[in-house]
C-alpha cells in the first residue's frame, strides 16, 4: 500500500531522515519506534506532505505522492493524526470532526458525510455525548479520540498516529489502543508512532526501529519485542506492562 | 492437496510467492538496517567503509551494494573470534564453530532471533522437499559444532515431524534404525548417502524393508549422476540444499518439488554474482562466484561474503510459483578446495604436512577417484634422493608415516606412493590434482 525508498528529509540544511526505506501493507498495524530526535514525526510528516523538502520516493497506492500537497495526500487517502492532537480547541466538538471531512463537501453529498458522522459517533459514543461541548473542555484521553474521529472523517485508507498515548493515564492508554484494534478489523491500515514501544508493539503487525534518521532494524512484532536492544534501549529494563 | 496445503502454510505464504518489486521493497530495508548497524556496531565494517569513503546513506538502492567493500573467509579468521559480531555477547544465545576446513576457527553467534529465521528456513527447505508432518524424520548430520543437524531438527520439529536426531552413527546402524522406526525422510551428505547404499548391499538389507521417501543432502557439491543413482538404488527423491556454514546456517538456499534450481531465500539474503577474478559483478546467467549478504541475521552480519562457490543465478519465474531467484547447483569453487567423503581440504595442507616430515619432499600430485561408494586418494610424494636407495623397510616406514599424519590432520584416508626425486617436477607443469570423480 504505502512504499517508501530512501526517503531524505531536511529542515533547511539539517537533513532529519538519511535514506529510510519502510513499506505497509493493506490491513497492517505497523509501529515506528525510537528515541526522542530520532525522526519519527519527520517521517509522518514527510508522508502527510507537511514536510515539503525531501528526496527519495514515497508511493501510495501505487501512486507517487513524494510531492504532492498536504491536502492532495489527504485525498489520497491518508489522514494524519498528529503528535499533540492539534484539535481547535476554541471549536466545539462538532466542528471539529466536520472540520475533518472539510475536503468532502465539494465532492460528496452532505448526507454521505452525515452518515460517516454517524458511524464515527457509533464507534465513540463519548464524543456523540459531547458533541455540543468546546473540543478545549474535553479530558485527554477524549481529546485524543475526537482527534482519531476527526481523521476517520476524511475517510482514509491509511491512517497515520502520532504519539497517541501521549500524557495519558495507562487506563485511558489501554482503551486508545483498543480503538486501534478495532480500527484495524474494520479495515483501515494504520501506521503508528509510539514512545510506548511495548503496548504499541503488542498490537503491532510489524515495526521499524528507526535511530538518528537511519532504520537500524525491522521485522515483525514478536522479533522485536524479542531483541534484547530494542528492550534495553525502549523498553525500559523491568518495564511496567502497561497493556496485557 | 493435504500436503500441498500444509506445505505452502509451512513454506510461509507471504514469502512463497512475492513479486519482485514487494522482495526489492524488503531486501533494500533489510540492507539498509543491517548496514546503518554494522557501520554503528562493528568496527571492522566501519573502518572497512571509512577507508573507501563510503557512508551507510549512500546505499541508496539495492543496485549501490556492488559499492561496499568484500568479506571473505580470511577476514573472518583475522577477526576471531567475536570480532565481526554486531551484538554484545550476552545476546548471543548460540555459538556454533566451523573450523574443519583449515584449521583456523571461526565462530558464528546467534541470537534468539537468529534462531528462529534459521529455523523457518529449515522448515521451508523441508516443506519445499515435500516434508509434511506425517513424516518421520532421520537427521543424519554432525550436532556438533558446525549447526548443520540441529537447523534441521528445529524446522523439521517446528513442521511437526517426527525427527530422529542420528548423528555419528555408523551407516549400518543408520539403516536399521531407519528400517525399525520406519524412517521417510533422510537428511545426510551425498557422500554419506553413498556410504549408506554401500552398507546396505554389504550387510544384504533389502530396500523393500525401508520407507524411504525423500533424502535432503547438503554440505557437499555433487553430481547429477550421483543423484540418479541415490535415487535408485535408495528409492527415494533427492533434494538439494545449500548453504557455506559461515552464513549462519546451511540454508541459504533450496529446490523445490520441481528440482530445476535452487531458491535463494531472498527475504534472508541477497545474492550476486561476481567475477572470481576482478570482483565485478556479472548479468544473471553468467557462471561467477557467489557473493552473500545477510539482511536479517542480528548477532552475525555478513556483508557481500564471498563464498568460493561457482554458480548462475536464474531470475525466470519456477513453474513451482515460487518468485525467490534460483541458483545452479554448486559443483565447482573458485578455489581448489577438494572435498573427499565429506571431508574438506586444501592441497596446501597435504604441502605443509610434508614439508614437515623428514625425508619427504613437498613435491606431490594428488589422484582422486571414486571406488564403488567411496572416494579414493593418491598421494604421490617425491622423497629426498638420500632415503630412496635406502632399504625397503625405511622406505616402507615413511609411506605409513605419511598416510598417518595426513589422516590425523585432515582426517582423510590416503594412499601414499612414493617417487623419486624431481620426478614430478619434472615433468612440467602438470596438475598438483587430478580429480577423475567429476567425469
Amino acid at each position: 500500500m504505502l512504499r517508501i525508498r530512501n526517503l531524505k528529509s531536511f529542515y533547511g540544511h539539517l537533513e532529519a531522515l538519511k535514506g529510510v526505506s519502510l513499506h505497509i501493507e493493506e490491513g497492517e498495524i505497523v509501529v515506528l519506534i525510537g528515541a526522542n530526535g530520532a525522526g519519527k514525526t519527520t517521517l509522518l510528516n514527510s508522508i502527510a506532505g507537511v514536510i515539503s523538502s525531501k528526496k527519495g520516493k514515497i508511493s501510495f497506492c501505487g501512486k507517487d505522492i513524494t510531492h504532492m500537497s498536504p491536502q492532495r495526500i489527504v485525498k489520497e487517502g491518508i489522514s494524519l493524526v498528529p503528535e499533540g492532537r492539534q484539535l481547535f480547541t476554541s471549536l466545539s466538538v462538532m466542528d471539529n470532526l466536520l472540520l475533518g471531512a472539510y475536503q468532502r463537501f465539494k465532492r460528496e453529498k452532505r448526507f454521505q458525510i452525515f452518515g460517516d458522522l454517524e458511524r464515527i459517533f457509533e464507534f465513540f459514543p463519548i464524543i456523540k455525548e459531547r458533541r455540543t461541548q468546546i473540543a478545549g473542555s474535553l479530558s485527554g484521553g477524549e481529546q485524543q479520540m475526537l482527534a482519531i474521529a476527526r481523521a476517520l472523517m476524511a475517510k482514509p485508507k491509511l491512517l497515520l498516529l502520532d504519539e497517541p498515548s501521549m500524557g495519558l493515564a495507562p487506563k485511558v492508554v489501554k482503551e486508545i489502543f483498543q480503538i486501534i484494534l478495532e480500527l484495524k478489523k474494520k479495515g483501515t491500515t494504520i501506521f503508528l508512532v509510539e514512545q510506548n514501544a511495548h503496548a504499541a508493539l503488542k498490537i503491532a503487525d510489524r515495526g521499524y526501529v528507526i535511530e538518528t534518521g537511519k532504520v537500524v532494524m525491522q521485522g515483525n512484532s514478536e522479533e522485536l519485542l524479542g531483541n534484547q536492544e530494542i528492550k534495553r534501549a525502549y523498553l525500559g529494563r523491568g518495564y511496567q506492562e502497561v497493556w496485557e | 492437496m493435504g500436503v500441498e496445503e500444509k506445505e505452502c502454510k509451512l513454506w510461509n505464504p507471504n514469502f512463497k510467492s512475492l513479486n519482485r518489486e514487494k522482495i526489492e521493497q524488503i531486501q533494500l530495508e533489510g540492507l539498509q538496517a543491517t548496514v546503518n548497524r554494522v557501520y554503528r556496531s562493528v568496527p571492522f565494517y566501519r573502518k572497512s567503509f571509512d577507508k573507501i569513503g563510503i557512508i551507510p546513506e549512500d546505499i541508496d538502492s539495492l543496485s549501490k551494494l556492488s559499492l561496499l567493500p568484500f568479506t571473505n573467509r580470511q577476514t573472518l579468521i583475522k577477526n576471531y573470534p567475536y570480532g565481526m559480531f554486531a551484538v554484545p555477547l550476552r545476546e548471543v544465545v548460540r555459538l556454533h564453530c566451523t573450523s574443519s576446513q583449515t584449521g583456523e576457527p571461526i565462530v558464528i553467534g546467534y541470537t534468539k532471533n537468529d534462531i528462529e529465521h534459521w529455523t523457518e528456513v529449515s522448515a521451508r527447505v523441508l516443506a519445499g522437499g515435500g516434508v509434511t508432518r506425517d513424516d518421520v524424520v532421520q537427521i543424519c548430520l554432525d550436532y556438533g559444532f558446525f549447526g548443520g543437524g540441529l537447523g534441521f531438527h528445529y524446522g523439521a520439529e517446528l513442521i511437526g515431524a517426527s525427527v530422529i536426531p542420528a548423528p555419528n552413527l555408523d551407516p549400518v546402524k543408520q539403516l536399521l534404525l531407519a528400517r525399525d522406526y520406519r524412517t521417510t525422510v533422510i537428511l545426510c551428505t551425498p557422500s554419506f548417502a553413498l556410504k549408506l547404499i554401500a552398507a546396505m548391499e554389504e550387510e544384504n538389507i533389502n530396500i523393500a524393508s525401508l520407507q524411504l521417501k525423500i533424502g535432503i543432502f547438503t554440505g557437499e557439491p555433487f553430481s547429477e549422476d550421483m543423484r540418479a543413482e541415490v535415487e535408485e538404488k535408495l528409492k527415494i527423491k533427492v533434494v538439494v540444499s545449500y548453504g557455506p556454514p559461515e552464513i549462519p546456517g546451511p540454508k541459504v538456499s533450496a529446490e523445490c518439488e520441481k528440482r530445476c534450481g535452487l531458491h535463494i531465500f531472498e527475504d534472508q539474503f541477497i545474492p550476486e554474482i561476481v567475477d572470481p577474478q576482478t570482483g565485478k559483478v556479472l548479468p544473471p546467467g553468467e557462471e561467477g562466484e557467489l557473493v552473500l549478504t545477510t539482511i536479517t541475521k542480528e548477532a552475525f552480519p555478513l556483508i557481500r561474503y564471498r563464498t568460493g562457490d561457482l554458480t548462475s543465478l536464474n531470475t525466470s519465474l519456477c513453474a513451482c510459483g515460487r518468485s525467490f531467484i534460483r541458483m545452479r547447483n554448486v559443483t565447482k569453487r573458485t578455489d581448489d578446495m577438494l572435498i573427499v567423503n565429506g571431508v574438506s581440504f586444501f592441497p596446501s595442507q597435504i604441502r605443509d604436512i610434508l614439508t614437515q616430515i623428514e625425508g619427504a619432499e613437498p613435491q606431490f600430485r594428488l589422484i582422486i577417484d571414486r571406488e564403488g561408494t567411496q572416494d579414493v586418494v593418491d598421494v604421490m610424494v617425491e622423497v629426498s634422493e638420500d632415503i630412496f636407495f635406502d632399504e625397503m623397510k625405511k622406505l616402507q616406514g615413511l609411506k605409513a608415516k605419511i598416510e598417518e599424519v595426513i589422516f590425523e590432520k585432515l582426517g582423510i584416508r590416503t594412499k601414499v606412493k612414493l617417487v623419486e626425486k624431481k620426478s614430478l617436477s619434472q615433468k612440467g607443469p602438470q596438475k598438483i590434482v587430478t580429480d577423475k570423480r567429476l567425469k
